[in-house]
């Protein structure tokens, strides 16, 4: 099999943890301390696991519905003066934006941050067809400074340190490199934006929830970037990704309870900004994109991945994200909510991603929306299983183990047979570090002397 | 365009042969309920976590005085107040871009939300969108009447179909994209400071 377009997740992950003392623990530690944040902001609410179900139905309502709410949407929208286009794929998208922005003259435009325009790669092509983008997001513009695409969905700039921070602004704006404190490294990028958000002749946001009873959208920034770029140049160009409908302004006080609490631990971003229809002396141009999500709607095992809210609170919880680092997942989605994504757009691509897990399950108890990672990310590995996408070590094992574990009497007589064995498995097989980086650092739990079936025959019999 | 509007066909067409056939019913969002909820002090301590600060200015004399307190070295003072002269006046400004240069803006929240410490601002407050964001440092007026509990009692108040920009704000823009650490004025207001203060029945200082 040719494994050249492949993306290998544990290959990458190693190196992150190989690089240095400093990057991986550091990580790991930012995503834990957010999640324990997550955690103590969401014990505070006595009705928070009832939100996540409101939060689950809505959005799986929603989407049973979604052709009528879209339809709704488009029609409260264009009646409140903003100009609706619908985007079948990531191409038609980047033609809709780039003839938008032609039709206006624009050569420069300053963007907030967008998962969907990471998708769909519309910066690049904005670039070679001359149009200057800037982003305006302080992770994300790090993050374009340095060329990478950003490794966490809300903190894109999270595997770096304050010291590659400071050595790649005095590399990109000439900053001081020894000058690593973080006011002053966010005060060079607030002056760095301010003439550039002045000088823009459009602005472009995502959208993190579209109402379909009011027509409007909704973006969550801490920085308020998304409110500058949407109120000082003429025109604002949204792109929203179709299942970020929600039917009416009273479900935004359900989401908006969970997204910050769950993203971040706070009760809200600082910025949660409503715009129905175009500000007063602008023009607002919404772009509707699909690229692949109505084909998941008709999936069975995977369609619930259509309510994520793009929280994040799934890849601060993952045990092998905060190991890995974003980038890793070589994808536009990384952590748990990438492993079950990613293979929607390409296969093959991303084969690899559903075993880079413990399925330990974590992400599906934080889920906001309630979406089922964990599981999915298992019924992922049969597809790939079946489509013979696995690497052969991986093959042979889980042909012998889905034989086993399919036939009793060969499991009970596995279990002592596999006892001794993996006393002497361990280092050369079973974490042997090239067959299996994730080895490294871990050992298996001890084998008790006694098999579960044992000591039940001998106590509950 | 034609093509686009022939991709909206498409689209539409896939979401029906492919949408489930469960159909799921849209819940019911229940009141949730929290008695004697202290919503003023609730307000502060979350405004506060969030980076703001709030102050009893009790007359208009006392807001220009704490005004003056706060930001002594402001030169441009931006009012969308009638309580505040200020030194330029927001209805006059035609372009957004106008408001580069302010220091301090100053506007009336309709309203603000105990459980997160955030005020609701609308494009007919603020008059032109970009002084809440443009402005180095915000003052908000808010009648400490007019706080509500949590964020499902925000939107039954707001009106979405009545304005075209409406937000949400909890304290200063903010980031903590270097190393995770909070860092107050990444691109919007430096600061924010509440002043709870009833309007004013007499007519506007012109």
């Amino acid at each position: 099999m040719d494994n050249a377009n492949q993306v290998d997740p544990a290959k990458s992950a190693e190196l992150f943890i190989l690089h240095d003392q400093v990057h991986e623990p550091m990580h790991d530690r930012f995503l834990w301390a957010t999640m324990q944040r997550r955690d103590a902001e969401a014990a505070a609410i006595p009705e928070w696991e009832e939100l996540r179900e409101i939060a689950s139905k809505i959005k799986e309502h929603t989407l049973t519905h979604l052709d009528h709410y879209l339809e709704a949407f488009e029609a409260n929208a264009t009646k409140r003066g903003a100009h609706v286009h619908w985007a079948l794929d990531a191409a038609e998208h980047n033609e809709i934006v780039f003839s938008i922005l032609k039709d206006h003259g624009v050569e420069e435009m300053i963007k907030s941050k967008s998962m969907l325009q990471e998708e769909c790669q519309m910066t690049p092509f904005l670039q070679s067809r001359g149009i200057k983008v800037i982003e305006s997001d302080l992770g994300e513009r790090i993050q374009q400074l340095d060329g990478q695409p950003p490794s966490h969905i809300v903190f894109p700039a999270i595997h770096k340190t304050r010291k590659d921070v400071a050595e790649l602004f005095a590399r990109s704006v000439g900053t001081d490199p020894n000058n690593d404190d973080p006011h002053f490294l966010t005060e060079v990028m607030r002056n760095n934006a301010r003439p550039r958000f002045l000088a823009a002749g459009a602005g472009m946001t995502g959208g993190n929830f579209a109402v379909a009873e009011t027509g409007t959208f909704m973006v969550c920034t801490n920085e308020g970037n998304a409110d500058i770029g949407a109120s000082v140049p003429p025109l604002h160009i949204a792109s929203i990704g179709i299942e970020k409908l929600v039917p009416r302004v009273e479900d935004l006080g359900v989401f908006l309870r969970l997204l910050s609490r769950s993203a971040e631990g706070t009760p809200l971003t600082q910025y949660s900004s409503h715009f129905t229809g175009p500000r007063k002396g602008g023009e607002l141009h919404i772009v509707l994109v699909d690229n692949g999500r109505s084909r998941r709607l008709g999936m069975p095992d995977f369609w619930h991945s259509l309510k994520c809210i793009r929280c994040g609170a799934c890849m601060n919880t993952c045990p092998v994200y905060r190991r890995s680092g974003g980038l890793a997942y070589g994808a536009t989605y990384s952590g748990p909510i990438g492993v079950i994504l990613d293979p929607t757009f390409d296969e093959f691509k991303y084969s690899e991603l559903p075993f880079h897990s413990t399925l330990c399950g974590s992400c599906t108890d934080v889920c906001p929306v309630k979406i089922d990672i964990s599981d999915q990310i298992f019924k992922w590995r049969r597809v790939m299983a079946k489509k013979g996408y696995l690497p052969l070590a991986k093959r042979l094992s889980f042909a012998v183990s889905g034989h086993v574990l399919g036939h009793p009497e060969e499991y009970h007589a596995m279990e002592k047979v596999a006892e001794p064995a993996i006393d002497y498995a361990p280092h050369f097989l079973l974490y042997n570090r090239s067959l299996n980086p994730w080895g490294r650092d871990r050992e298996l739990p001890q084998i008790v002397k006694q098999t579960f079936r044992e000591w039940y025959l001998a106590n509950r019999s | 365009m034609s093509t686009f509007k022939f991709s909206r066909e498409v689209i539409l067409g896939t979401i029906r042969a492919n949408v489930p056939k469960q159909q799921v019913e849209h819940p019911q969002i229940p009141v949730f309920q929290h008695p004697d909820r202290p919503l003023k002090s609730e307000f502060e301590r979350r405004l506060q976590q969030a980076g703001g600060a709030s102050h009893d200015v009790g007359t208009m004399a006392g807001a220009e005085s704490k005004l003056m307190t706060l930001h002594p070295g402001a030169k441009v003072i931006c009012s969308a107040v009638p309580e505040i002269a200020g030194t330029r006046r927001v209805e006059k400004v035609r372009d957004p871009h106008e408001l580069a240069d302010v220091d301090v803006g100053i506007v009336r929240a309709r309203f603000g939300v105990a459980e997160t410490g955030a005020i609701w601002l609308t494009q007919e407050d603020l008059v032109v969108d970009a002084l809440a964001v443009l402005s180095q440092h915000l003052i908000v007026l808010l009648d400490p009447d007019q706080i509500v509990g949590d964020m499902h009692d925000a939107y039954r108040r707001v009106r979405l179909d009545e304005t075209s920009y409406g937000c949400f704000m909890m304290g200063p823009s903010a980031t903590a994209d270097v190393e995770a650490t909070l860092v107050h004025g990444a691109q919007g207001a430096r600061s924010l400071n509440i002043f709870f203060l009833p309007p004013h029945s007499a007519p506007p200082a012109n």
